[in-house]
């Protein structure tokens, strides 16, 4: 297991220095020029990577707090939709109000959302006993239904939230607009990843929470209230969860369409496996999957005639399933993901 | 600490009642405790108290409902009735938390230990220190070393291996300064010593007298009559639910501990006349077997085991005897060396050739990972190996008709207690698991038996009867080959002994030729 950490880990730094090192180099080397070059490292398709990147990260980490606890979550979908509908109404409701609070208001309802879908389904798999993956599968359909019933497509948010350029790290060359010039659910997207890493290795929290996902039985009879943990838990990564979704209305788009998380929900679950059930794992897999997207766009957008359009769309959906699969038996899931634990029914 | 003091601290109420007045106060205190079960009656009104400073030893049949009644002890399961009381104060026991506060610890039966955690994090799983908030791996680690140095050298142990690398012996030794860690005055051991070898039985046996001498109460629960009378103050017995009687080491013999278990006198020696060895059925040639880690387990083996007779694998844990038996069954891969089956080369051959077209019956070790399935019931459980072939299965479809007649059948001769053959074979007692697999495992007219611990956790008369079935066996002209690290199930069976210690084995030779005391150097890696 540690092996496998490092190593997802390992990916994930190896692959953001990788990336900083091209936008170096179209920054300074000579042949910056060349367009392929620019196409793959340019500041435009490395900005568009880590924004495709951070509702999957957000995502991914919800879904790591409730799978590393036991639960299976394949409803990341659905609390994303969830966190950006109430994101949209909230904002919407408050169009007359100065922007500030009015987005603030936005963040509270899409993380309130997102923790209320989260204690759903814990209530759904721990109190009333369903099947995990149906609770995940009816998180997604309530959500669909309720955003597609009350939707009105006539109504429009106004504004959406800027950068926030950090203090002095901001007028670095091309780390600053890269990573320090962002709107704030960005930053907390990548600072989540370090609290909860760290958290998950270097607290009571996270030990608990290592233990009740790999062997609860073993964790209640050491004295750790498990189910109260895996409650919290789920909570919670449905809050972080919500935010993704979150984010597209209040930072990436400022609108709310039907529809409009677009798997992505899945593929923070892909990251989740990918990444190992670890969070800098997870950033690893959704800066990729992030990066897949944006060459896809820049490729799409440079009408590259070399590559039939139909191949250039496939570019995301290809890196997730080779990704995926090709790690298939080298991580390992929480040992017992997707079993409820009862105190009476085993021997 | 005496029990004196140790009762104030506690803060025992002061009885008054005439012939207690001298004698220490339960420091635990079982009234009136009654358990259902779905169908069953575990445990039945049962009273029982504990004195600071005794070792209880609890006997009773596979499924009497010890290992039940202490997990309401421990707060895993809520009683149906009745009330516990710790030091005088009633227990609300609503969960393991609450019993752990109350000084309570237990060592369950199958561990409970998170594998893929350290020794560290597992001891200090719901007693962690912190500071500011952060783990203090540290200061743990200091308080673990020194409740571990207190006992010189007993409870050794490495705070930095993971739990998976560790043979079964050091996971229990792990179990107890757990226990030990969260100030246990009360320590439950439910079946400790069914993977222990009787050197590391022993060490258990010091570590616990020592503990009592403390004035910690310890219930010990075995099915090894010897041990009870070596190291227990009192013992009490349990029979179907109910205690039946009590008795003190001094005044009862093994056979009337036995008498009172079951009801009936057990004979505790097997009758074995000289069995008459065939030609060869296992050779195992220079055989190399490598651990998960790439360390070599088994060191260039040579044996073999004929046809009508039993070969005993003796030794210590971690000796290379479960990587050795892994890949005779074809659960692990060989490295170098070959091995026949029967004349044929199965050296590469998968487990499902060797089990069914090879004819190889497998007891294995751990029944949980390799023996069973939790959640299938009795009867599925049963045709685990045999279910896609005739007469369980006609046109590719079960014959549930057939499955079921099949389990009543091995459930009335190997005595499975179940309260109907449809139950999760989870709920079922250890002991009455293991004699599951043992069932499917001896079936007649196979060519080859690999038992490797049969009876653990079994109790004295179950014991007695598979014993029987496997000299039976031998006698109809099965080759077996037993491995155990109970010397008196290898000395009362083999008809040759071996000793594998460090990979290799050595010391092969007739069960005459071999006792009790050359085994023990032996195992200990000294040639005679
Ligand atoms: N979770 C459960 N559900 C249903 N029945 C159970 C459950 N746990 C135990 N039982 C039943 O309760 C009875 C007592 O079981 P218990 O495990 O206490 O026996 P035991 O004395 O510990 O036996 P062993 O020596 O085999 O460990 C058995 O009949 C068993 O089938
Ligand atoms: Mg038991």
């Amino acid at each position: 297991m540690a092996v496998v950490t490092q190593s997802t880990a390992r990916f994930a730094a190896g692959l953001s220095l990788l990336l900083l090192a091209g936008a170096f180099l179209v920054e300074y080397a000579p042949f910056a020029d060349i367009q392929p070059i620019r196409m793959l490292f340019g500041e435009n398709v490395l900005n568009f990577a880590l924004r495709a990147a951070v509702p999957l990260i957000l995502g991914a980490l919800g879904g790591i707090l409730c799978e590393r606890s036991g639960i299976v979550n394949i409803g990341i979908e659905g609390m994303m939709l969830a966190g950006a509908f109430a994101a949209f109404v909230a904002k919407n409701a408050t169009n007359h109000w100065a922007l500030g609070p009015s987005l603030l208001l936005g963040t509270c309802a899409t993380l309130l959302t997102g923790a209320a879908m989260g204690l759903l389904h814990a209530l759904f798999c721990l109190r009333f006993g369903m099947d995990q993956i149906i609770s995940g599968a009816s998180l997604i359909l309530l959500s669909m239904g309720i955003s597609a019933t009350f939707f009105d497509e006539n109504t429009v948010a106004v504004g959406k939230l800027a950068p926030w350029p950090v203090p002095l790290l901001s007028a670095w060359p091309v780390i600053g607009p890269l990573l320090f010039h962002k709107p704030p659910i960005t930053y907390v997207a990548l600072l989540a990843v370090a609290v909860v890493g760290f958290a998950l290795a270097h607290t009571r929290w996270g030990l608990r929470t290592r233990a009740i996902g790999e062997h609860p039985r073993a964790a209640d009879t050491a004295g750790v209230a498990v189910l109260r943990l895996q409650y919290l838990n789920t909570t919670l990564g449905g809050a972080l969860a919500g935010l993704g979704g979150g984010y597209l209305v209040l930072e990436a788009v400022g609108q709310f369409q039907e529809g409009m998380i677009a798997g992505r929900g899945f593929i923070a679950l892909a990251a989740v496996i990918f990444g190992n059930w670890h969070p800098v794992g997870a950033l690893g897999a959704s800066l990729l999957f992030g990066y897949a997207q944006a060459v896809h766009n820049e490729l799409l957008l440079a009408q590259a005639p070399f590559l039939p359009r139909h191949f250039v769309s496939m570019i995301p959906y290809v890196v997730t399933v080779i990704a995926v699969a090709g790690l298939a038996g080298r991580v390992r899931a929480p040992g017992s993901l997707g079993q409820p634990y009862l105190r009476e029914t085993e021997a | 600490m005496n029990a004196a003091p140790l009762a104030e601290q506690i803060g025992l109420r002061h009885q008054s009642a005439g012939n207690r007045r001298n004698m220490p106060y339960p420091v635990l205190e079982v009234r009136g405790v009654t358990k259902h079960f779905p169908g069953v009656v575990a445990n039945r009104n049962i009273d029982l108290d504990l004195f600071p400073g005794e070792i209880l030893a609890v006997l009773g049949e596979n499924g009497a409902g010890k290992s039940t009644l202490m997990n309401i002890i421990c707060g895993l399961h809520p009683p149906t009735s009745g009330s516990i009381r710790v030091g005088g104060r009633r227990l609300e026991c609503r969960s393991p938390r609450d019993a752990i506060a109350a000084g309570i610890a237990m060592v369950h039966q199958h561990f409970q230990l998170v594998s893929s955690m350290t020794v560290l994090e597992n001891i200090v799983l719901g007693a962690e220190t912190t500071r500011r908030g952060i783990l203090d791996p540290a200061t743990d680690e200091r308080g673990v070393d020194e409740l571990c140095r207190r006992f010189g050298g007993q409870l050794d142990i490495n705070p930095q291996a993971v739990i998976d690398d560790l043979p079964m012996a050091m996971r229990l030794r792990v179990e107890i300064v757990k226990a030990l860690y969260r100030g246990a005055r009360i320590l439950i051991l439910d079946e400790p010593t069914a993977v222990l070898t009787p050197q590391e039985t022993g060490s258990l046996f010091q570590l616990l007298r020592g503990l009592r001498n403390q004035g910690t109460a310890i219930i010990f629960i075995t099915h090894k009559l010897r041990e009870v009378l070596d190291v227990a103050d009192r013992i009490a017995v349990l029979r179907q639910g109910e205690v039946v009687g009590h008795t003190r080491p001094g005044a009862t013999t093994e056979q009337a501990m036995a008498t009172m278990m079951v009801g009936r006198a057990p004979s505790l020696t097997v009758p074995k006349v000289p069995g008459v060895p065939g030609p060869p059925m296992l050779q195992v040639d220079n055989l190399t077997v490598h651990r998960n880690d790439g360390t070599t387990a088994v060191d260039r083996i040579s044996f073999e085991v004929h046809q009508g007779e039993i070969l005993g694998l003796a030794g210590g844990q971690d000796n290379g005897q479960t990587e050795l038996i892994g890949a005779l069954t074809g659960l692990r891969p060989v490295s170098s060396g070959t091995v026949r089956l029967n004349g044929h080369d199965t050296t590469h051959a998968s487990a499902r050739r060797i089990g069914r077209e090879g004819g190889t019956g497998h007891i294995p070790e751990d029944r949980h990972t390799h023996g069973m399935v939790e959640g299938f019931s009795v009867a599925q459980n049963l045709v685990l190996n045999l279910c896609n072939r005739p007469p369980f299965t006609r046109w590719g479809l079960l014959r549930l008709e057939a499955i079921r007649a099949h389990a009543r059948r091995k459930a009335a001769a190997f005595d499975i207690r179940a309260t109907s053959l449809e139950q999760p074979l989870g709920s079922l007692s250890a002991g009455n698991q293991q004699k599951l697999v043992v069932a499917r495992e001896m079936r007649d007219g196979l060519p080859l038996l690999i038992a490797s611990q049969p009876t653990r956790g079994v109790d004295v008369g179950s014991v007695e009867f598979i014993h029987h079935q496997i000299v039976q066996q031998r006698n109809a002209g099965q080759a077996v080959l037993l491995a155990s690290y109970d010397l008196d199930e290898i000395l009362a069976l083999a008809d040759r002994i071996a000793v594998m210690f460090k990979g290799r084995l050595i010391g092969l030779s007739p069960a005459a030729q071999v006792d009790r005391n050359r085994l023990g150097l032996l195992m200990a890696g000294i040639p005679a």
